[in-house]
């Protein structure tokens, strides 16, 4: 059997991935570039991001504020070192896009528009209506088509990384279609697998989103870091957890609790114009604040019972009838669409109901400014990365400039280690797929398991997640889960499928992301515990108050034996020292 | 509405049976559930070797299109209470080789998309350091249809030509197709033609127009392909009246 | 590698769903055309010098003609319905950003249609 082998090996298949991929082809076409993905690409979670991506296009626009806005933003945990690269390298990326067809929506005069989105001073976020992931990542899908360098691995599943001579030379997968394991070898693997939103039970990730790249790159030996900030986004649809866009808030779009009260004022996210004030909606205040502030206001408004009651749980209103029909359908069409389809409420008419759910990880695998992790040969780019441009609170539309900017960055950083580094042996390679199928039919996959399901541990994981690990935490709570977690690792190492075929066996693929996901939450569960303070998404109710002099520091989740082992690290402050965070200010 | 649905689900487990079967599952009825959960729940509570795609449940990434009753439907988008039937047929796309149990073989249309050139084509790149390719609000509408296709297949299992003839290039291919020819940064309409206008082209087109009326998206690739037909065939006769004239 | 399973089409697929029966009904209909083009040139060569108009006359009288003809002729609007309403898919015509109706462009072209037939009965019958 032919070994299967490329300069650059990617895994993952959405924005950050295939821009890699388009950035290995275009500059090295001499270099055998190759995309990994347990789902074909055009289905990657890329697809269902809708408001934007930020870039400085303004003349009364600058970097600086963009990078203030984004530290500032992060709670000031964001390394401001990469905070810089991103704002510098975001207008170049957004026309790179731009000229690779994407349909941008645009001013009168044909120039690219930009629209208000939370926690941003001025305009800056690219917009394609209301669908610009969907749009970005069938740009660069369609892009990618046309170069013969990049080899696909449609509906391939990774299961580890192959490390030897202290660096990572590729990994071991299996054609989902067949079962087959093999080996791919590579000199750079770039990790841009996604977030781990599927671990709390309530989120507007698709199935997709387990977080398999980071429990990659934590067994390893790479660290996690500040895997204890994770996003809850103000605005999903009860019931299903379906996104309703930041841009709604936007274009104008207003939050009401059952005192028909914009209940925002209360916060200190300022002071509300009327909606009929053409300087309405004002950057930085009210709706446009922060995430992290937003879904905080909610639990707090209904903990104080203004929030109305459905069969779905607690929700708010989001009106935005005030926009009329035209400006809705043109400039977030589907936010219509998902709200006459999944709640049965056309907004034009009536406000959509809604509630915080689980949306983003600012924490990811740790990799420097170029995309580079403690283990050579590794890179990681996206939402599975954590450099940190984000911090402990990520703004919307940052998210989509990311994972092109990094993306690129990992890629050129890849390249510059693959031309250096020697290529891995064919007996490398076999050995591997040789262990890991083994691994896997010695455990998951031999007969006669009893008792434990997939699904039973998944959903126990979930609860206790949400429980101990939500918006606000606390010590027990926090001690709690991490014990849980425990428990439910030993279950999973005990777990044997139902299901052993070898055809599109969808129960193992199952059963190996849950896996992932207990690695992502234990993560998540000590690394909240350690830090004991409040900063940005990550709320102690025994330690309300930000720690500077504690921790402003990323924290580090390395696997260890049983629980991980937490360390610490510096954040990088170049040109903005620490302060307060302040919205609704004029 | 019934207490309970029956989803009557076609099985193929090819590592262990030659033959395909219907596996019935009875779900408790939920106002508000999509067949996709309903699928859900048979997985996670009752058969956990049910194999099917699907991931944002919210109907933009196109993995979970299944045949629901006879008809192509994306499972995301397809509410159980329209079904006032105590029995729902579930059964993977039609006009492509099954793998096992709902999920289909979609070889064809990834090795064809590429056929299609659906990228951006110009005769000179202009530098990024000069700025966006300026594209007025209507200059965006003429093609913004045509781009919005989540790739889910549901045109293809409604398509009888591609049923029949599976080399037939078919809807959201060419509908690509016309995106990019329409879109006025694009420069690559004769690039295209080759392959478009190819006898597995549009022209094997007869305008059944089921593409269109089972699309999610409402992309029209039926309208597409028949703007297509047109526009080549003027390019064409276009050609004959005035050789030398360029597009 | 396991074997994938085939489900080909069944010869009475137009059979099985309404769209896919009128769009058979459709497509003969254009044999239905067919034949009125072949009548229409049977009947120009009567009419010439070498034909013999009187017994083509005849035998397009025949009962079983007319009835034929009348069947044709529903046929033939069927076409005609469907043709008008295929044009707004080609011709896609724009005001700004803004998409001409479908209903519009099928409208006008069903006026025209019905403009000329208006113009060719009054040809022949006036």
């Amino acid at each position: 059997m032919e070994t299967l082998q490329h300069d650059v090996l990617i895994i993952g298949g959405g924005g950050a991935g295939l821009r890699a991929a388009i950035q290995v082809a275009t500059d090295h076409p001499e270099m055998s570039v190759a995309v990994v993905s347990k789902v074909y690409p055009m289905r990657s979670h890329t697809v269902s991001a809708e408001g934007g991506a930020a870039a400085v296009i303004s003349p009364s626009d600058s970097l600086d504020q963009h990078a203030y806005d984004t530290i500032s933003g992060s709670d000031w945990l964001a390394d401001q070192d990469a905070v810089e690269v991103l704002v510098e390298q975001a207008p170049k990326e957004m026309l790179q896009l731009e000229h690779w067809g994407c349909p941008w929506s645009r001013e009168p005069d044909g120039r690219v528009a930009v629209r208000p989105f939370g926690g941003m001073k001025l305009e800056r976020t690219w917009f394609a209506a209301d669908k610009t992931g969907f749009h970005l990542l069938h740009t660069l899908f369609q892009t990618s088509l046309q170069f013969d360098t990049i080899t696909r691995y449609d509906e391939w599943f990774v299961t580890s990384l192959i490390t030897s001579d202290g660096r990572c030379q590729g990994v071991t997968a299996f054609d989902i279609r067949t079962g087959e394991m093999r080996s791919i070898g590579a000199q750079s693997v770039i990790l841009c697998t996604g977030g781990g939103g599927r671990v709390y039970p309530f989120t507007t990730n698709g199935n997709i989103k387990t977080g398999d790249g980071m429990a990659l790159a934590y067994r390893a030996g790479v660290a996690l870091k500040d895997m204890e900030f994770v996003q809850y986004h103000p605005t999903g649809l009860p019931g299903t957890g379906i996104l309703i866009t930041e841009a709604a808030r936007g274009e104008g779009g207003i939050l009401v609790n059952n005192e028909g009260r914009r209940y925002l004022e209360d916060y200190d996210l300022g002071e509300p114009l009327d909606v009929k004030d053409p300087k309405h909606p004002e950057k930085r205040t009210m709706e446009l604040g922060p995430r992290d502030r937003l879904s905080q206001a909610f639990i707090h408004e209904r903990e104080a019972g203004r929030t109305f009651q459905g069969p779905d749980g607690d929700y708010v209103h989001l009106d935005i009838r005030h926009l009329g029909e035209p400006k809705i359908d043109r400039k977030i069409p589907m936010v219509r669409e998902l709200a006459v389809r999944y709640v049965g409420i056309d907004p034009v008419y009536q406000p959509i109901p809604v509630r915080t759910v689980v949306h983003y990880m600012m924490g990811g695998i740790d990799t420097d400014i170029q995309g580079a992790t403690s283990l050579p040969g590794l890179f990681a780019a996206g939402e599975c990365a954590c450099v940190s441009v984000n911090g402990a609170n990520r703004l919307g539309s940052n998210s989509l400039t990311e994972i092109l900017v990094f993306g690129a960055r990992a890629a050129d950083a890849a390249m510059r280690h693959s031309v250096v580094a020697p290529p891995p042996s064919a007996e490398l390679l076999q050995e591997a797929a040789r262990a890991e199928r083994a691994r896997l039919d010695d455990t998951l996959l031999r007969p006669n398991g009893g008792g434990e399901t997939v699904a039973g541990i998944r959903s126990e994981l979930r609860e206790t997640l949400e429980e101990g690990a939500g918006i606000f935490r606390d010590g027990t709570g926090l001690e709690e889960t991490c014990a849980t977690i425990t428990g439910l690792k030993g279950r999973f190492d005990k777990l044997a499928l139902a299901d052993t075929s070898t055809t599109f066996n969808t129960e193992l693929i199952a059963a190996l992301e849950l896996g992932a996901m207990l690695d992502v939450g234990e993560a998540i569960a000590h690394s909240a515990l350690a830090r004991t303070e409040s900063r940005g998404s990550h709320q102690r109710l025994d330690h309300p108050q930000r720690d500077d002099e504690g921790f402003l520091k990323h924290s580090l989740a390395f696997q260890g034996d049983g629980d991980p082992i937490i360390s610490y690290k510096e954040v990088t402050i170049t040109r903005w020292p620490p302060g307060e965070r302040i919205y609704g200010s004029a | 509405m019934p207490e309970q649905t029956v989803f009557e689900v076609f099985r193929y487990l090819p590592d262990s049976e030659t033959e395909p079967r219907f596996d019935s599952y009875e779900v408790e009825y939920h106002d508000n559930w999509v067949v996709l959960d309903a699928l859900n729940h048979v997985k996670e509570h009752q058969d956990p070797t049910l194999s099917y795609r699907w991931s944002c449940r919210m109907g933009v990434c196109g993995s979970c299109g299944m045949m629901v009753n006879g008809e192509p439907k994306l499972t995301c988008e397809t509410f159980v209470r329209d079904y006032d039937t105590e029995t729902i047929k579930i059964e993977p796309l039609t006009h492509f080789p099954v793998v096992r149990d709902l999920v289909i073989n979609m070889d064809d249309f990834i090795e064809k998309l590429p056929t299609v050139s659906p990228w951006l084509i110009r005769e000179e790149e202009k530098d990024l350091a000069e700025g966006e390719y300026l594209q007025t609000p209507a200059e965006v509408a003429h093609y913004k249809r045509f781009s919005m296709c989540i790739n889910c297949m549901l045109c293809y299992s409604a398509c009888p030509v591609y049923g029949l003839d599976s080399t037939f290039t078919g809807p959201a291919a060419l509908a690509l197709a016309n995106r990019y020819n329409l879109d006025s940064r694009d420069q690559g309409k004769e690039e295209r033609a080759a392959v478009v206008t190819a006898h597995e082209g549009i022209w094997e087109c007869t305008y059944v127009g089921e593409c269109t009326q089972v699309c999610p998206k409402d992309v029209d690739p039926a309208g597409a392909i028949q703007m297509l037909k047109l526009s080549y065939a003027l390019d064409w006769a276009r050609s004959f009246v005035m050789p030398r004239s360029r597009r | 590698m396991t074997r994938e399973l085939s489900r080909p089409l069944p010869r009475s697929w137009w059979l099985r769903h309404a769209p896919y029966f009128q769009f058979m009904i459709r497509e003969l209909t254009s044999l239905v055309v067919l034949t009125y083009a072949g009548l229409m040139i049977w009947g120009l060569w009567a009419s010439g010098d070498g034909g013999s108009f009187p017994s083509f006359h005849d035998f397009l009288s025949s009962p079983l003609n007319v009835w034929l003809h009348m069947a044709m002729l529903v046929l033939a609007l069927y076409h005609t319905g469907t043709w008008i309403a295929l044009t707004p898919k080609v011709l896609v015509l724009w005001r700004d950003d803004e998409r001409i109706e479908p209903d519009v462009i099928a409208g006008a072209n069903a006026v025209l249609f019905l403009a000329v037939t208006g113009l060719v009965l009054w040809l022949v019958l006036g």
